[in-house]
């Protein structure tokens, strides 16, 4: 190193130390990078939701329910939101970066797009799960524990 | 302060194969991402018992519903395989400007077609 510097604590820092974090991507890479997974993992979970979605949405309701009840089916299914969901989020950031100048409805825009697709990936996930152990198996199982003294006081 | 030049803006470029294709990625997606909100209804309704499940279904099936329907399985095959485009892209692969075009040409035609493949069983 030079003897430019004097401070005896800017010596210490290497120059790879002191680089780091000063780059214009801070976070952004991990943003990129998730991006870029989720689109790989979203190739064969779409292609399969595509050959299902006329069962998925089948006619009939019991038509339908039985397709979701299988357990790979609804795995695929709760799969294919979760990696969606996040998908969607991590582009519509993007874009309301892009697009969106002023920097108070920027940070609105991005909050209010986290929540948005948080609160309906987990109704949507709720629902695939409420459709396989919902309202039916439950008063099934309150059934059965009136049969305990402890229920009945 | 001096009014700064600004750089040419896209009403003033030739709509050419590659910007075309880019544009409708992001638009294609920003219309998936606010089709995933039917999505979540379908599956609600469905939780929910026969009546609401039927309610989604008549709305699936009036015109509105069919369009929507017919546009999202094309957004989703399009955004779907220019997705993978970008993926050999991020990887290094396929720069070259013959081969940019022609993968933009199989994109476009395989959209239509896996689309109507897919979509079709379930409206008819």
């Amino acid at each position: 190193m030079k003897s430019c510097c004097n401070k005896k604590h800017e010596e210490i820092r290497s120059p790879l130390g002191k680089a780091r974090g000063l780059g214009s991507s801070k976070s952004g890479f991990a943003h990129w990078w998730s991006q870029r997974i989720t689109a790989l993992a979203l190739i064969p979970l779409s292609i399969w939701l595509l050959i299902n979605i006329q069962y998925m949405f089948a006619t009939s309701h019991v038509q339908a329910t039985t397709w979701l009840g299988q357990p790979m089916n609804a795995v695929g299914v709760i799969l294919f939101i979760w990696l969606s969901f996040y998908h969607a989020l991590l582009g519509i950031e993007v874009v309301i970066q892009d697009y969106v100048p002023k920097k108070s409805s920027k940070t609105i825009g991005l909050l209010f797009a986290r929540f948005f697709f948080v609160l309906l990936g987990f109704m949507s996930a709720y629902a695939v799960l409420q459709t396989n152990f919902g309202v039916d198996n439950i008063s099934f199982v309150l059934d059965d524990m009136h049969d305990f003294p402890i229920s009945s006081k | 302060m001096r009014e700064r030049p600004l750089s040419p803006h896209l009403q003033i470029y030739k709509p050419q194969i590659t910007s075309i294709l880019s544009i409708l990625h992001r638009a294609t997606g920003v219309a998936l991402a606010t089709g995933l909100t039917i999505l979540c209804w379908g599956l609600w309704a469905m939780s929910k018992g026969a009546s609401s499940y039927e309610c989604f279904q008549w709305f699936i099936h009036s015109p509105i519903g069919i369009l929507m329907l017919l546009g999202w399985a094309w957004a989703l095959c399009y955004h779907l395989l220019n997705g993978i485009r970008h993926l050999f892209w991020d990887m290094g692969y396929g720069f070259n400007m013959t081969v940019v075009n022609a993968s933009g040409w199989v994109v476009i035609v395989f959209s239509f077609l896996l689309a109507g493949f897919f979509i079709l069983p379930v409206i008819f």
